[in-house]
């Protein structure tokens, strides 16, 4: 950085800064809650060394952000607060603080400067009515005394440090005009603006497309090594610790269950927790024995579900009198279908056109096309029959917390399907509904909580419980295990293959984890911009990937084994163009040609 | 933008189109009868006759709506029936008052209310907060004629700081653009206080902190700006209830605009004049939606206008 009237950093080899950057004794982390306080961190000791990256893994409620923001004394206010321990900071100039004593004021110097922090999600991160470049140069000027043009000047340097390209246009540019890697990149551009001391990243790969994951973590690693900086990096993803950590520690319930280097961790986990959590990571390449033989395909079975060049687009309406002018093409005419007992995996990265093709699915947004079920049309049915057939397909949505109505109870949840159709008298609904939440693994007596009473993965059974509740012969899965904790995800991926033995359902599942999708599916559609890509069996698709697109997409997966750490990600060569296009520009038609077995591979391949 | 442009002021006149067939339709049915108004008590029949005829109110609705369209598309709002001048003078004449009154208005109530909301909001669930949000309940409770009486009797008469009414200097506008000010004053408390609390609890607001930027730059930077857009919508909402408190509070205070003409149009059932003003308070409620959606995008730049 060329500014000379910065700062600091002469002193980073000084003998004052020997020993950790960061030491951490005895924190704990206490919340104020209904029944008195508690802790959510406990008796936390740790240390980073100049140049380390640490990470601290844990699933969801582990203390792991919570000790994040304890370091930068973010804790939210009023209801969470230090209880005890030390947080000392070694630098070449303040020498040793502990960060527990300094007040708001004091603190405030350390934010940003000396600790700077990038958070999960980027599209909420950064403020959508400021420009970048206002929102990198207000840390640059709050911190030190360059003047305007110095700190635009070094904005530019940060922007392009990132490899953003065409940095000085962009800080004219606003936060909703970038991609979410881009945002990201923004982030740890502002983050690594000042050069801090430490930088920490919370889960900051885990809102990205899985080949914008790997850019992203490739660059913190490369600035990592060009300045030195120490970095905390938090992940409930064991894969992004094997490609990133020096050293790691396990949390789990606001307690350190075990600390070690990443290999050790990796090849000789000592405590149990750590090795049920590793053993619950899906890994691509394990999921072979799942393979269905062959007599499922002699047998052919009449499909539950077909889907004949299925199109959706939304117009978008512009100029004087709201014509028409532009229009998103979402679904641009894919075909494929489902057998019973079978699940289909639809694959791709956001905007690709999944969700919406499983709306379409569903009844929930306009199409053309045909889509049929059941062996009937829907297109050529009138409202009643396609309520009809439609109870044949259910869906199981991405978020749990969101999906079920707070005011309800779950029982009344599970049994509102049965009430909608007119299926079955009072009695015999809630007789069946009890055997539902048996049968997704809860009990009877729990129909009578409400949904905040639940875990997020208890919460996704009582959804799977409830797309169950009408016997249907196709679940939508829209990304039903992304938002749980690995070891819940593994258990949940269980219950639905169970689900699928018992029942004879299909599943059409869709996900952006390659890994989940190796895990359960028998076939795999890969989609890009609304097409399919490829498709085929399991094994074609994973084993023999023929598109490059699919190629990527499996390179990407960051794999839990420091072993197989990758210098180099696979980077896409753009970025993803958009969907929207002018009218009368329809987007290319892709060809897809058989390459052996069914194995279907876009022709541009 | 300038298409928008074009479809909002097409969608603007066929408002102002509707309102006028509406109100012109009202005012055909109600009961009162204008011309016994015009003609006294004491007149023949013959007379009364007369003046329909002469009025054009003998004619069926449809005719009478039609000649007042086409003359209003030429700009003409017709003669007053008692005052004999022309509609379009006696609002002009009066206008300049009512905008004064409402530009104070709207700043009372934009000052008084974002501050106390913004207060509020950052001095949540202490006295202070609770202090303010009674205050602002009581401000949207209080009937603005007793509001303006109270005002008057401490500020006017009491103390002598301000004059008891009329119109002149600045100081005869502070007491009634606070009696119109502390109605809206209390909703914007509210409104900001709610906005400011969940833009306080947003990622970036975290973000800023991380950045260790003071807290007067989170506040003012980065919440307000986000936490003002609903507010901004409403002020163009807003200028419809304004319409309606200007006819109280310029008959408390006799400031001379076109709130007082109303109220005497609609005691003497005098049509032009009320058809005016009504039309007059559409434009500006109209122009007021206008303004708020075309001043939004320059705070929030994800907003376009199409």
């Amino acid at each position: 950085m060329n500014a000379g009237a910065g700062k600091k950093h002469a002193g980073a080899a000084a003998p004052a800064t020997a020993g950790p950057v960061l030491d951490i004794a005895g924190l704990s982390v206490s919340v104020r809650g209904e029944d008195g306080e508690r802790d959510v961190v406990s008796n936390l000791s740790l240390t980073l060394a100049r140049g380390e990256t640490l990470c601290i893994a844990g699933e969801s409620g582990s203390g792991k952000s919570m000790t994040a923001l304890a370091i930068m004394q973010l804790l939210p206010q009023p209801a969470a607060r230090i209880s005890s321990g030390k947080i000392r900071l070694r630098t070449g100039d303040l020498g040793d603080t502990d960060l527990a004593t300094l007040d708001e004021r004091q603190m405030r110097r350390i934010r940003g400067d000396r600790i700077a922090m990038i958070f999960q999600e980027p599209m909420t991160s950064l403020n959508p009515v400021l420009s970048i470049g206002r929102q990198l140069t207000e840390s640059i000027e709050a911190h030190t005394s360059l003047s305007q043009a110095q700190a635009r000047q070094r904005a530019i340097e940060a922007l392009k440090a990132v490899r953003i390209s065409e940095a000085e246009s962009r800080l004219k540019q606003f936060p909703h005009e970038l991609s979410g890697g881009m945002r990201q990149r923004v982030m740890i551009a502002m983050a690594l603006a000042l050069e801090p001391d430490v930088l920490i990243a919370d889960e900051p790969t885990t809102a990205l497309d899985v080949t914008v994951q790997g850019e992203v973590l490739e660059l913190l690693r490369d600035l990592q090594r060009q300045h030195g900086t120490s970095v905390i990096l938090i992940t409930h993803d064991m894969g992004v610790v094997a490609e990133m950590a020096d050293r790691v520690i396990i949390m789990r319930h606001g307690r350190m269950v075990e600390e070690g280097t990443t290999s050790d961790i990796f090849a000789r986990p000592q405590a149990d927790y750590t090795r049920e959590l590793l053993a619950a990571v899906p890994r691509i390449g394990t999921g072979a024995g799942r393979q269905k033989s062959g007599d499922a395909e002699t047998a052919a079975p009449a499909n539950v579900a077909v889907v004949n060049d299925l199109h959706v687009r939304f117009d978008l309406r512009g100029g004087i009198f709201g014509r028409v002018n532009r229009r998103v093409h979402a679904v641009e005419g894919i075909s494929f279908s489902i057998a019973p007992n079978e699940t289909l995996a639809l694959v791709g990265e956001s905007g690709c056109g999944k969700s919406t093709t499983a709306k379409a699915l569903a009844g929930l947004v306009p199409y053309s096309g045909d889509i049929v079920i059941g062996g009937r049309n829907l297109s050529g049915l009138g409202r009643d029959e396609r309520k009809a057939v439609r109870r044949d397909v259910q869906m199981i949505f991405q978020d749990p917390f969101a999906s079920l109505d707070p005011r309800m109870r779950v029982g009344d949840l599970v049994a509102e399907p049965l009430v909608i159709h007119g299926i079955a008298s009072k009695d015999e609904r809630s007789q069946r509904v009890a055997a539902l939440f048996e049968r997704v693994g809860l009990s009877a007596d729990q129909m009578e909580l409400y949904p905040h009473e639940f875990s997020g993965g208890q919460r996704q059974r009582v959804c799977i419980a409830r797309a169950l509740a009408l016997r249907p012969k196709l679940i939508i899965a829209d990304e039903s295990v992304s938002a749980l904790d690995v070891s819940v995800q593994a258990r949940v991926l269980d219950l639905l293959k169970e689900l699928q033995r018992e029942f004879g359902v299909a599943y059409l599942f869709i996900s952006h984890d390659m890994a989940v999708v190796e895990n359960i599916s028998d076939r795999v559609a890969v989609m890009y911009l609304g097409q399919i890509v490829e498709m085929g069996t399991r094994d074609q698709v994973f084993s023999n990937p023929r598109h490059p697109y699919t190629r990527r997409l499996i390179e990407a997966v960051p794999v839990p084994d420091p072993a197989q750490r990758r210098s180099r990600f696979a980077r896409l060569d753009q970025e993803i163009p958009s969907a929207t296009r002018r009218i009368g520009e329809a987007p290319l038609k892709l060809a897809l040609r058989d390459v052996g077995n069914g194995h279907l591979v876009a022709a541009d391949a | 933008m300038i298409a928008y442009l074009g479809r909002r002021l097409i969608q603007s006149l066929l408002i102002l189109l509707g309102v006028s067939l509406i109100t012109f339709a009202l005012l055909y049915l109600l009961p009162a009868d204008p011309v016994r108004q015009i003609a006294g008590r004491s007149a023949t029949p013959q007379t009364v006759e007369n003046i329909r005829q002469q009025l054009g109110l003998d004619q069926p609705f449809v005719i009478q709506y039609w000649r007042y369209l086409t003359r209003l598309i030429s700009g003409d709002l017709g003669r007053s029936y008692i005052q004999r001048s022309e509609v379009t003078e006696l609002i002009v004449s009066r206008l300049p008052a009512s905008l004064l009154l409402m530009v104070g208005a709207i700043l009372c109530e934009l000052l008084i209310g974002l501050s106390m909301g913004l207060i509020a909001a950052v001095k949540r669930g202490t006295a202070t907060d609770q202090t303010l949000m009674v205050a602002s309940f009581v401000g949207v409770s209080a009937p603005q004629f007793v509001v303006g009486l109270l005002l008057l009797y401490v500020f006017a008469v009491r103390l002598s700081w301000f004059p008891i009414g009329g119109y002149g200097t600045w100081r005869h506008l502070v007491l009634p653009s606070l009696t119109m000010g502390i109605l809206g004053a209390g909703w914007y408390a509210r409104m900001m206080r709610s906005s400011m609390i969940d833009v306080l609890r947003q990622d970036y607001v975290r973000t800023a902190r991380a950045k260790g930027l003071a807290r007067r730059a989170i506040l003012f930077r980065h919440a307000l700006p986000n936490a003002i857009l609903p507010v901004i919508a409403m002020i163009g909402i807003d200028i419809g209830i304004f319409m309606g408190g200007i006819v109280v509070v310029e008959s408390v205070f006799g400031w001379p605009g076109i709130g007082q003409l109303a109220w005497q149009a609609i005691q003497r059932v005098d049509i032009p004049i009320i058809m005016g003003v009504t039309l007059v308070s559409a434009f500006a409620i109209v122009l007021g939606n206008l303004l708020a959606d075309i001043i939004a995008p320059f705070i929030d730049p994800r907003i376009k206008l199409r």
